[in-house]
């Protein structure tokens, strides 16, 4: 598609003095699912309100589907929202909830009702229309409110932290349901969390912000594979930084050691290089040429192994699938690099 | 609400203003209206086409130039704006300029020559008025102000226009009273008037003449204050840790002062004490104790004040006294304090806020009292009593009045600022979200004495006065102790004849029914209007919010009699009249009353997440529909509580009303206070029984029938509802 579902041009939001969002600007495709992930305070919840309408931008520009919105009230914007409390409307019962948009909308009672019925369906609700929201579940709850969102058809979709109020195990069955329904209907979503797992699994496109601006933005993929900097690096997953030198196309230099490794370009020289604790396998010291090291604490996971090497370059974190040869404490090991990430700046 | 929509509306109602309805006010009422459209009842039109008005065509010409654009479906913001501003400003001067008597301001003289004597402004001008808000709104709407949302435009443009016209503009000329002298500005004269011995004389240290009204008013405040908070504490202290079981009278003694009209009690202290009074004779009778005038005067107006000011003090206090953590007190007995010392060193430095509020609130209580100080103050005049007499007694000087108006609002926000110093700094909060299971430690034994001692007597005194209300009505003569039963009293008040049909003959239903009409139309007003500003205050940006606030607060501190001098002084005369009418007595009430409603819902807004408010911006609802939808039907029971609150004072309000009621539309309290200047308590203890027994089924009648949908619709009204992110 050539118009982007919404278009961001040197967005700025202050208040006071503080600028929430600061100088933002992109683009996010049509029909994808893209998450804004970062940190609390970095501005990615600013920035769904102001895609909402919430929030009037004190300078830039947004448009939605090619339609400049950005003096538009919320009521205006044809975008639809699911709020982190869900709030739903405590003195109406589910039908009326999920029918409330269409009836101020302007539409007739009965037909508003039969859409929302229709809607209530496709979530698996049906029978509740007649409940009251303080009668349902939690999980049922965040349904009403993606089905209050979705039956007004709305070119965007908002979620604000929407797994944030649901027990550990719902999270992951609702962040698949929406990511079904969002692929199913061809719809373009915007997800505000602050959990990089959440973001991984759901997102086609990651924004990472940081103190009001875009740290990065790419896919999953990219953002955790590619990260830009120690701040993304870190975000995305954990990462061991150490301080090393790039000797040139795969081979690097680390407390003492030149290493085979597979890697990114990156001009020769000294660099920070983050290794993700699974990218480090452990081997005997005198099978393969590797960073020599020392096991100062081991755990074990279940579905993992967890330890903690001492090494020349300083303390390696090592994830190890619990299938792979355990080694205990105290135990000398050569630590080979499948991956390193030479970091920019 | 769409701008386009909200300027299109403007226009109708500016056509209707100037085509239709008559342009000045009518002295003759809806019968002048047969002379439409021409003497009377002429609409604008009819006046700027015979030449009368010449000046107004600019404001219609002004009003009508954005007309064109808005019925092509355009909305030039700017252009609405000005032209809307410029003509109001228009209509209000040229109101001002051209008075009664012609041309009231010289200088315009060659602007307008010979503009002929005009009246106030009527229908149309109001209409009209209306329209041009309408039209400033939209105007501001369209330039991206309030959101761009014309609907919250049109309600902060109009609430700020009527604020400031019943609020501000009463006060202002009260001030501009206070420095006039024979029409010119004699800030001389202020001096002379603020600094008058009749207000600051202490002539009474020295000689038998009584002393200035300002010492007078700050002794009998004082006094008040100080004597209601402890009689308050008292029973505050009993009821929470005194483990008496006296429960249904404590709670009768707080219920009842707020549904009496404040001052019928000094209507039984005159029975009870006065020349002819109960006890009087008694005295006289058994221990020959010479009959006085003892109650006329500050004692019996202290009294009066104490008897309403008590149980308000003991409600304050007992909620003070539970608040304290019962583990406070167990934690200084652990420590080995005894019972006393547990009590003066915890309990009582504890309270210290909650009487602190106590008493200043009783304090500007009793400085806004005007019924008691009137039925009982005798020769003991305080500054509301003065205010009074200045605009109504033989000397009608309104400088004068406007003066002491300006004294008795200096001490008024003078004890408000106090209070906001005082408790602005000091909070405790001994109750927090953790369980606290102890057990209150009971009074020590000595305190509770002194406690019963005063209580106990108290009460039944209290039972005495309220008792002789109760009996007054149905006896012969109550006064002079004759107690046979009769039905002479309601009979005189409220007779009832049949022919063809009911005819009212009793001599009290005239005010009965203007009564129960001003408060069942201000009531719904006052909650409607008082919720609309919480709803803009709590949950709008705007700018001059604080202002808005300001200024719906401010009514709340200003003392009922300068509310009435400052409303007589400011609409007696065009370009708006009002006085005389019943509508001045609702506009009245609209706003002393405002206040309390936008307070109530400010405090319910605080309980509903604004989620709720976004979800609905967010599926389209506009500021409208959201109100409609989720913000007013969640708002019910402060509904509910705004509506009983301004009907009830509605009924008893007496200080500021007055000044306002006239022949035609008298108010029931100031009939009772003329049947009292009459000697004739009986009827007047009989009229103020059918007043509580109004109120009380109207309160009960609003909460079954506002009260009862919601209980019905909301078994379990609490949804998890947590704060945004």
């Amino acid at each position: 598609m050539t118009d982007a579902a919404i278009r961001f041009t040197g967005v700025t939001k202050a208040f006071g003095l503080v600028r929430a969002v600061d100088d933002v600007t992109f683009d996010l495709p049509q029909g994808a699912l893209v998450t804004l992930l970062g940190p609390s305070g970095c501005g990615k919840t600013t920035t769904l309100r102001l895609v909402a309408g919430l929030e009037l931008p004190t300078a830039g520009r947004i448009e939605i589907e090619g339609r400049d919105v950005t003096r538009l009230a919320a009521a205006e914007r044809r975008i639809a929202m699911v709020f982190q409390s869900y709030a739903l409307f405590p003195h109406m019962n589910v039908l009326e909830n999920v029918s409330y948009g269409l009836v101020v909308g302007g539409a007739r009672r009965q037909a508003a009702e039969g859409e929302a019925n229709a809607m209530l369906k496709t979530l698996g609700l049906d029978g509740l229309g007649a409940r009251l929201p303080s009668e349902l579940s939690g999980g049922q709850q965040q349904r009403v409110a993606v089905a209050r969102a979705l039956v007004l058809r709305p070119k965007v979709l908002l979620f604000d932290e929407p797994l944030s109020n649901l027990d550990a195990r719902l999270r992951r069955r609702v962040r698949e349901d929406i990511r079904d329904l969002q692929k199913r209907l061809g719809l373009s979503v915007v997800y505000v969390t602050h959990d990089q797992q959440e973001a991984l699994a759901v997102s086609d496109l990651v924004v990472v912000m940081k103190d009001g601006r875009i740290a990065q933005k790419g896919t999953p993929h990219a953002l955790y594979d590619d990260p830009a900097d120690a701040f993304i690096a870190d975000f995305m997953g954990e990462a061991n930084v150490l301080q090393g030198e790039v000797l040139g196309e795969g081979r690097i230099a680390v407390g003492g050691a030149v290493l085979e490794t597979a890697m990114r370009a990156h001009p020769p020289g000294p660099a920070a290089l983050a290794v993700r604790p699974e990218s480090i396998r452990l081997l005997a010291p005198d099978e393969a040429a590797g960073l020599p090291g020392r096991v100062q604490r081991a755990a074990f996971l279940g579905q993992t192994r967890e330890y903690e090497v001492e090494t020349a370059a300083g303390t390696l974190f090592v994830v190890t699938p619990a299938a792979a040869p355990a080694w205990d404490e105290g135990a000398a090991v050569s630590c080979r690099l499948d991956r390193a990430i030479p970091l920019r700046g | 609400m769409g701008a386009l929509f909200l300027g299109r509306a403007a226009l109708v109602a500016i056509l209707a203003g100037v085509l239709l309805a008559p342009w000045h006010g009518m002295e003759s009422g809806f019968a002048g209206l047969t002379a439409w459209p021409s003497g009377d009842a002429a609409p604008l039109a009819a006046l700027l086409a015979d030449g009368t008005r010449w000046w107004l065509w600019s404001a219609v010409i002004l009003l009508l130039a954005p007309a064109p654009a808005l019925l092509a479906g355009r909305v030039p913001g700017r252009l609405l704006a000005w032209c809307s501003a410029g003509a109001i400003a228009l209509v209000f001067v040229q109101g001002y300029a051209v008075g009664l008597r012609g041309l009231a301001w010289p200088i315009l003289a060659p602007l307008l020559g010979e503009a002929g004597p005009q009246t106030a402004l009527g229908w149309g001008g109001a209409i009209l008025l209306a329209g041009a808000f309408a039209m400033l709104s939209a105007g501001l709407a369209a330039q991206g102000r309030f959101g761009g949302d014309a609907f919250i435009a049109f309600l902060v443009a109009g609430s700020a226009g009527l604020l400031l016209l019943f609020v501000f503009l009463p006060l202002a000329t009260i001030l501009a009273a206070a420095v006039m002298e024979d029409g010119r500005i004699a800030p001389g004269a202020l001096a002379t008037r603020l600094a008058a011995p009749e207000a600051w004389s202490l002539a009474c240290l020295s000689t038998h003449r009584g002393c200035g009204v300002v010492w007078n008013t700050l002794l009998l405040a004082t006094l008040t204050a100080v004597i209601s908070t402890l009689i308050g504490l008292a029973f505050a202290l009993l009821a929470a840790r005194g483990n008496v079981r006296a429960q249904p009278a404590f709670r009768a003694m707080t219920i009842l002062p707020l549904i009496t009209p404040p001052f019928v009690v000094s209507l039984a202290l005159i029975v009870l004490f006065g020349r002819t009074g109960i006890v009087t004779t008694a005295m006289w009778d058994w221990f020959d104790i010479p009959r006085s005038r003892w109650i006329y005067g500050l004692p019996g107006v202290l009294l009066a004040q104490v008897l309403a000011q008590a149980p308000i003090a003991f409600v304050l206090l007992e909620g003070a006294v539970r608040a304290i953590g019962p583990s406070l007190e167990e934690a200084a007995s652990t420590m080995g304090a005894r019972r006393f010392t547990v009590f003066r060193t915890v309990t009582w430095p504890l309270l210290r806020p909650a009487i602190a509020a106590c008493l200043l609130l009783a304090f500007v209580e009793s400085l806004a009292d005007f019924g008691n100080p009137l039925v009982l103050g005798g020769d003991f005049d305080v500054l509301s009593t003065r205010i009074f007499f200045a605009i109504a007694g033989a000397r009608h000087d309104p400088g004068r009045a406007a003066a002491l108006a300006l004294l008795l609002l200096a001490l008024t926000f003078g004890a408000f600022a106090l209070q906001a110093l005082w408790l602005g700094k000091r909070r405790y909060t001994t109750v927090t979200g953790k369980g606290d299971s102890g057990v209150p430690a009971p009074l020590p034994p000595g305190l509770k004495l002194a406690c019963g001692a005063v209580a106990w007597p108290w009460m039944v005194f209290t039972a005495a006065v309220y008792g002789i209300i109760l009996v007054g009505g149905f006896v012969h003569d109550i006064g002079r102790a004759d107690l046979s039963f009769t039905w002479r009293h309601f009979h005189t008040g409220f007779e009832v004849e049949w022919a063809n049909g009911p005819a009212f003959r009793g001599s009290a239903w005239d005010s009965l029914f203007t009564t129960i009409q001003v408060a069942a139309i201000s009531a719904p007003l006052t909650a409607g209007l008082g919720i609309l500003l919480a709803w803009l205050l709590a949950r709008q940006a705007f700018p001059g919010r604080r202002s808005l606030e300001f200024m719906t607060m401010l009514s709340f501190a200003i003392p009922g009699t300068v509310v009435g001098v400052s409303y007589i002084m400011a609409f007696n005369e065009p370009p708006v009249e009002l006085t005389g009418t019943a509508l001045i007595l609702v506009i009245c009430f609209v706003f002393r009353n405002l206040p309390v409603g936008v307070r109530g819902g400010i405090a319910a807004l605080a309980q509903i997440d604004k989620s709720l408010d976004e979800a609905s911006a967010t599926m389209g609802g506009g500021a409208f529909q959201t109100l409609r939808r989720v913000v007013l039907p969640l708002l019910r029971p402060a509904i509910v509580a705004a509506l009983a609150f301004s009907f009830v004072h509605a009924m008893t309000a007496v200080s500021a009303v007055i000044f306002l009621v006239s022949a035609q539309h008298n108010l029931a309290t100031v009939y009772i206070v003329g049947r009292v200047e009459a000697g004739e308590m009986a009827l007047a203890i009989a009229y103020s029984t059918v007043l509580i027994v109004v109120m009380l089924v109207v309160v009960l009648g609003i909460e079954r029938v506002v009260g009862r949908a919601q209980i019905g619709r909301r078994a379990v009204p609490i949804a998890p509802v947590r704060a945004g992110a």
